[in-house]
C-alpha cells in the first residue's frame, strides 16, 4: 500500500498576524512554522494506513527550502519519503500549485511502478484557504475526490474506501474504487508527538529535491490586510471567587441565566 | 447588463441557507441572476430563489441527484457555464459550495477565488478585477487580483447578512428545467448513504457556550464546565490545546479548524486566546473572560473578565446561581 500526504508550510501566529512593511507578507521574522492542523492530521492518518495495511507513506510539499522542516516533522511521525518541490518562496495560487504537485505525483508513481493508493490533503490550506488544490489535482489524475472527510476505511482486497464527510447534523459516506484523492479534517484522529527515536530517525530521511519552474498563476496577491479591529473595554467583574455575584448579575442581565 | 450564475446549495430538495448570502451578494453586481440548482428542489424552495433576486432558475434533472456528488455537481455547473458563458459564478463559501466550485474550476481549468468579501476594484464583467478575500479563517484578509473572462467565486460564509430582494421580484423566477449529461462514471463519488448525530442544542446553535483551554489542566477536570452549561442551557466549548492533549473531542473544539460559535455568550476560561480560536468565537454576541493572566488576549478582547483561577471561579459561579434559585 502506498500513501501520500500533502502539507504546506506556514507561519504559527499567535494572538495577532502581523504583516510585513510591504504589506506583501505575513510578518515571520519571531515566528515558528507549522502546517495547518488538518493537514497534520493527514500525516496521521498517512502513517496510522501504514501501520495497518503495510508499505509506505510519503510527504510532499511545494514551498521553500525551510519547508524541509515540515518534510522531517511528518519523518518522526513515521512518514518514511519526502519530496520537495522547491520554489523561492514567492506565493503560487492555487492553479499553479496543483499543477506542479500533479506533474511530480506522476513523476513519483512512474518511479515507484504503482500509483498511490490513497492521496491526502487538508481540507483546506491554513494561510490561504483556497479549497482546491486537492480538488485540482484528483481531476488531473482523473480520480474521484471528496472533501471535508472525517473518517478513513481502507479496503486493500477490494481496491476501495470508505469515506465519511462530515455535514451539519451528521456524516455522509462515499465508497470508491482506489486510487482516490481525500481531504481531510482535523478531528479525523488525535495526532500523535513524536517520539525522541522518531525525531532522529528523522534527520536521516532522504529528502528528495525537485526543482519547480516559477510559476505564479492567474490570482495574485496585491496586498494582505488587517480586518477591522473589534475594540472592546473590558469590564473587570472582580477577582476570584468573590467575582461570582457580580457575574450572575451579568448572566441575568444578558438574560441566559 | 451582465450575467452572473449562482449554484444552489440544497439538501435533497430543501433550500440551504448559504445559498440565500450567494444571492445578495450577486444583486450587488447589477447583473441577470441565473441559478443552477442539481436535481429537484421544493417549490417554496424556488419560490425563495424568486424573492432573493434570481431571474431565471435552471433545473438540472439527473438520477445521481438523488444526493450530493461533488463532482456530478461540479461538472453540471462547469457545463453550465459553459452554456451561459456568465461574467461571474457564485457560491457560498461553505464546505459544500467550495468543493462544487473548485470541482467545475478544475474542468475547465480556470481559476477559482475562494471566500471572497468584495469586489474592491472593477466591475465584474471586466477581464481584470480585486477582490477582497479572507486568509486564515478571516485573522486576515488579502486583495487579491484576479484575471479570467469567466469570474468564479466564492462568498466568505456570514460575511454578509442574506436579504430578500428590494419590494421582492414581483415575479416568480423563470424555471428552465433540462436534463444534464453527465458520464456514469461521476457515479464514484455520489453519496451512498448517512450517520446522523444526536439533535439538539449543537456547539453552533448553543446560546451559551463554557469554553475550556489548557487552564482547566486535565481530562478529569470539567465537571464545572459541565455543569454551568447544563445550567445554563449551553454546551461546553474548548481550545485546541484541550483537543490536541485528547481532554476533549474535536467536536467541541472552538476555532478556524473548528467550529464557529455565536452564542448570547460565551465563557472563555483558562483560554489564552490565540487568533485561530478567536476567529471561532467573535461572533460570539458577549464574552466573558475567566484567566489568571490579565494581559492574556481573550481577556483584553472580551466584554467582561475575571481574574483568578477557573477551578475556584466556575464553583463560586455554579453556587451563587444555586443560591439564587433557591
Ligand atoms: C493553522 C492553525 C489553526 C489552529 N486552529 C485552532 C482552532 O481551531 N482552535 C483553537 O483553539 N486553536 C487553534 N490553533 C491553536 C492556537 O494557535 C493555540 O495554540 C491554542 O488556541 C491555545 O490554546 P489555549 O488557549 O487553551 O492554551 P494556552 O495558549 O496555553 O493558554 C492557556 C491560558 O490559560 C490561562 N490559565 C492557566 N491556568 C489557569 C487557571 N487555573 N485558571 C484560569 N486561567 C488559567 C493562561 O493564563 C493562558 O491564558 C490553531 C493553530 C494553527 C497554527
Ligand atoms: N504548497 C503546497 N504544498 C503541498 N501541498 C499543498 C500546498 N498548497 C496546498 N496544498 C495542499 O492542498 C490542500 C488544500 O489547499 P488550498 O487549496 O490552498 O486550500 C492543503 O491542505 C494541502 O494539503
Amino acid at each position: 500500500m502506498r500513501v501520500l500526504v500533502c502539507v504546506k508550510r506556514v507561519p504559527a501566529p499567535g494572538a495577532k498576524i502581523n504583516i510585513t512593511a510591504d504589506g506583501q507578507d505575513v510578518d515571520a521574522a519571531h515566528l515558528g512554522f507549522t502546517v495547518s492542523p488538518h493537514e497534520e492530521c493527514g500525516v496521521e492518518e498517512a502513517v496510522q494506513l501504514v501501520e495497518k495495511h503495510g508499505g509506505e507513506a510519503t510527504v510532499l510539499t511545494l514551498g521553500p527550502g525551510d519547508a524541509d522542516e515540515q518534510l522531517r516533522y511528518a519523518a518522526s511521525l513515521g512518514v518514511q519519503q519526502a519530496v520537495l518541490l522547491q520554489t523561492d518562496g514567492t506565493p503560487w495560487d492555487p492553479q499553479a500549485t496543483a499543477r506542479a504537485i500533479t506533474t511530480a505525483i506522476v513523476d513519483l508513481e512512474s518511479e515507484n511502478g504503482e500509483p498511490f493508493d490513497l492521496v491526502l490533503f487538508g481540507n483546506e490550506s491554513a494561510d490561504s484557504g483556497g479549497f482546491q488544490v486537492g480538488v485540482r489535482v484528483a481531476h488531473a489524475l482523473e480520480r474521484p475526490m471528496v472533501n471535508a472527510i472525517k473518517g478513513i476505511e481502507l479496503d486493500l482486497d477490494n481496491a476501495s474506501v470508505t469515506a465519511k464527510r462530515e455535514i451539519d447534523g451528521g456524516r455522509e459516506i462515499y465508497e470508491m474504487a482506489t486510487p482516490a484523492v481525500l481531504g481531510v479534517k482535523e478531528g479525523i484522529n488525535l495526532p500523535r508527538y513524536p517520539t525522541m527515536r522518531g525525531r532522529l530517525a528523522s534527520k536521516k530521511v532522504e529528502v528528495k529535491v525537485v526543482e519547480v519552474d516559477p510559476e505564479t498563476g492567474d490570482q495574485t496577491r496585491v496586498t494582505l490586510q488587517q480586518p477591522p479591529e473589534q475594540v472592546s473595554n473590558t469590564v473587570h467583574l472582580g477577582d476570584g471567587p468573590a467575582a461570582a455575584s457580580a457575574v450572575v448579575d451579568v448572566l441575568d442581565e444578558l438574560g441566559v441565566l | 447588463m451582465a450575467d452572473v450564475l449562482v449554484l444552489c446549495e440544497h439538501d435533497r430538495g430543501s433550500l440551504e441557507d448559504a445559498t440565500l448570502e450567494a444571492l445578495t451578494f450577486a444583486r450587488g453586481l447589477d447583473a441577470d441572476i441565473h441559478v443552477l440548482v442539481c436535481g429537484e428542489l421544493d417549490d417554496d424552495g424556488i419560490a425563495t430563489l424568486g424573492e432573493y433576486g434570481a431571474d431565471t432558475v435552471h433545473v438540472a434533472e439527473h438520477d445521481m441527484f438523488a444526493d450530493f456528488g461533488p463532482e456530478a455537481w461540479g461538472q453540471a455547473l462547469a457545463d453550465k457555464i459553459e452554456d451561459l458563458d456568465p461574467d461571474a459564478v457564485l457560491a457560498c463559501g461553505t464546505s459544500k459550495g467550495n468543493e462544487v466550485m473548485a470541482q467545475a474550476a478544475a474542468r475547465l481549468d480556470v481559476p477559482f477565488v475562494a471566500n471572497v468579501t468584495e469586489l474592491a476594484d472593477g466591475d465584474i464583467d471586466d477581464d481584470e478585477v480585486e477582490m477582497i478575500r479572507v486568509q486564515w479563517g478571516g485573522s486576515l484578509l488579502e486583495r487579491a487580483g484576479l484575471e479570467a473572462d469567466t469570474k468564479l467565486l466564492s462568498v466568505a460564509h456570514h460575511s454578509l447578512e442574506a436579504t430578500p430582494a428590494e419590494g421582492g421580484n414581483g415575479d416568480a423566477p423563470t424555471v428552465e428545467t433540462y436534463d444534464a449529461d453527465l458520464d456514469d462514471s461521476l457515479q464514484r463519488t455520489v453519496c451512498v448513504g448517512r450517520d446522523v448525530a444526536e439533535s439538539g442544542v449543537t456547539l453552533s446553535t448553543a446560546p451559551v457556550v463554557v469554553g475550556g483551554g489548557r487552564g482547566v489542566g486535565g481530562a478529569d477536570a470539567w465537571g464545572p464546565l459541565e455543569q454551568l452549561a447544563e445550567m445554563l442551557g449551553g454546551r461546553v466549548g474548548c481550545s485546541r490545546a484541550v483537543t490536541n492533549n485528547g481532554w476533549r473531542p474535536h467536536s467541541d473544539q472552538v476555532g478556524q479548524t473548528g467550529t464557529r460559535i455565536a452564542p448570547e455568550l460565551y465563557i472563555a476560561s483558562g483560554i489564552s486566546g490565540a487568533i485561530q480560536h478567536w476567529v471561532g468565537a467573535m461572533a460570539s454576541k458577549k464574552i466573558l473572560a475567566i484567566n489568571t493572566d490579565m494581559d492574556a488576549n481573550m481577556v483584553v478582547k472580551a466584554d467582561y473578565a475575571v481574574k483568578g483561577d477557573l477551578h475556584e471561579v466556575l464553583p463560586a459561579i455554579i453556587a451563587e446561581i444555586e443560591a439564587r434559585r433557591g
